[in-house]
């Protein structure tokens, strides 16, 4: 017991996402109420049947500094749940979940970007929601919008930009500070190709300067190719953990 | 539990049990960028495609007023000033009505952010609350030129006014916040709540004198109606031109902090089932 206590506060060194018997429950009503009074009285008659849905299983997990980790899965397999559960979104329904660093979500590139205002307007309040002050978005700004190549466009309102031209900017602020852990959703896959190579260079460089990279994708190409570990995640438990090449194997051979 | 420090490194660690009502306090102090962008974008959306802009803030409850003074001025021709009066109370009540709807609808459609990213449950409401006292304060420029027109020139009890303008607030975020928790759950409280909106404006003395009321109503309709209190402190200042008599005050100041309070807590118990709802 004591050996194992000591082994994980070796370990916990250098963990900076640590997963604890994580689990996410769902309470999907069975039938949907549409009033109050309707909920109320059934409440009463204590006829409202909720069916459990595990999102996530007793998950257990730790991504190491500096590490690009990779999680791959089929659909509805329970990794945005994760990434919802690691990037504070949900609270686990049980088990424990900790990070350690700053963290940059890329769930949804543009998420927040508000159409009738300019692109600036919107760097700013989407930084905002990342937690950045104005100070520090006017330091970067010049920064984000060339990387985000867009130009002049960045004082007309964003109803008339491009689908490809918002995902470059939410993409250039999300990324506009070196975070220390970076969260990333399927964001990879927007863009044309000299875009997306913008993107590996800038996530080649974060790793370079010891930033954490947590990775979901169906593309398990790049899985295996930007990856140093991986996780194979399905019906909210994980099933394997391991060398990228194996675990995609194990994936694709379900 | 393991203590986890490490120098200058933000943790999130959801093991940590701590008041939630006071984390949620902490969170919305760092995230006061965000909140004040939310009001950004609220105010500069709002009009961006109409030629007046912002002066719709200022000419709405005007065009509100000339309505209702066409309308009631004969009815209740004893008040002194009658658009000065009506405006004074709809000023404050449209604060109020606008601010707990917007918070609530924040919650309900715009509540997909909070599904996707962290940010404080509260960063809406509190956003909305924001707004509501830029809109506040440019009203308040055509309410100071109606009263100087009407007769009523500005006295020194104006200074007063920020007490009211903070205990309207406080009233509105508390409703706010218990509005929108219970709308998470029940869409219908949205539409419900417009109906109950009405029913509580005519209730209030805000386009009739409350002399009107006969005695017998007036505890009833009045001292149990906490915006009876707020507007009579908004007025008094203004209309009046006193300071508010020290019972109305206490009531008028203790019982939004009151409301406040219950709806910050309930609001931040509940908040973590949010992200499973909206």
């Amino acid at each position: 017991m004591s050996e194992k206590v000591n082994e994980l506060r070796m370990s916990n060194q250098d963990v900076v996402i640590n997963l604890d018997s994580v689990s996410v429950r769902y309470r999907v009503p069975e039938e949907r109420f549409g009033t109050f009074i309707e909920y109320m009285i059934r409440r009463l008659q204590g006829r409202v049947n909720h069916r459990d849905f595990w999102a996530l299983h007793d998950v257990d997990l730790k991504v190491m500094k500096g590490e690009v980790f990779g999680v791959v899965g089929r659909n509805g397999a329970g990794k945005s749940t994760m990434l919802k559960v690691i990037s504070r979104v949900l609270r686990p329904t049980k088990g424990r979940v900790w990070i350690k660093g700053r963290l940059a979500p890329l769930l949804e590139l543009g998420a927040a970007f508000h159409h009738e205002l300019t692109g600036r307007e919107n760097v700013f309040l989407n930084a905002a929601l990342l937690g950045h002050t104005q100070k520090a978005v006017e330091e970067r700004f010049e920064h984000i919008v060339e990387f985000a190549d867009i130009g002049s466009f960045i004082d007309a309102p964003l109803r008339t930009y491009s689908t490809g031209m918002v995902a470059r900017l939410g993409f250039a602020v999300a990324t506009a500070w070196e975070p220390e852990i970076l969260v990333l959703d399927e964001v990879l896959a927007v863009g044309d190709e000299a875009f997306q190579a913008k993107c590996h260079e800038r996530i080649r460089y974060f790793r370079e300067s010891g930033a954490t990279v947590l990775l979901v994708s169906h593309n398990t190409q790049v899985i295996r190719t930007i990856c140093q570990r991986a996780a194979w995640i399905d019906q909210g438990e994980i099933q394997a953990i391991g060398e990228p090449d194996d675990i995609v194997a194990q994936y694709k051979g379900e | 539990m393991r203590e986890i420090t490490i120098n200058d490194t933000p943790v999130y660690d959801s093991g940590v049990k701590r008041s939630k009502a006071l984390e949620e306090v902490i969170e919305a102090y760092n995230y006061r960028h965000l909140i004040f962008q939310l009001i950004r974008r609220d105010v500069l959306t709002r009009y961006k495609r109409s030629i007046l802009g912002v002066a719709w803030t200022m000419l709405n409850p005007l065009g509100m007023m000339i309505v209702l003074s066409i309308a009631f001025s004969q009815l209740f021709g004893g008040t002194r000033a009658y658009p000065a009066y009506v405006l004074t109370g709809l000023v404050v009540w449209n604060f109020f009505s606008q601010t707990t709807t917007a918070s609530m609808n924040q919650m309900v459609w715009g509540g997909g952010l909070l599904g996707k990213i962290y940010i404080p449950r509260t960063a809406f409401v509190l956003s909305s609350i924001g707004t509501g006292i830029v809109n506040l304060l440019l009203s308040l420029v055509p309410l100071i030129i109606v009263l100087a027109v009407t007769g009523t020139p500005l006295r020194i009890s104006i200074l007063f006014l920020p007490v009211s303008i903070l205990a309207v607030a406080a009233f509105s975020l508390g409703i706010g916040l218990l509005l929108s928790t219970w709308a998470i759950y029940f869409y219908d409280v949205t539409e419900m709540y417009q109906i109950v909106l009405t029913a509580w404006m005519y209730l209030t003395p805000i386009i009739y004198p409350p002399e009107i009321v006969p005695e017998s109503f007036r505890v009833w309709i009045f001292n149990l109606n906490p915006m009876y209190y707020i507007v009579s402190i908004f007025r008094d200042p203004l209309y009046e031109g006193i300071i508010p008599p020290i019972n109305q005050i206490l009531i008028a100041v203790g019982f939004p902090i009151i409301i406040m309070a219950a709806g910050w807590i309930i609001f931040s118990q509940k908040s973590d089932e949010f992200a499973y709802r909206v």
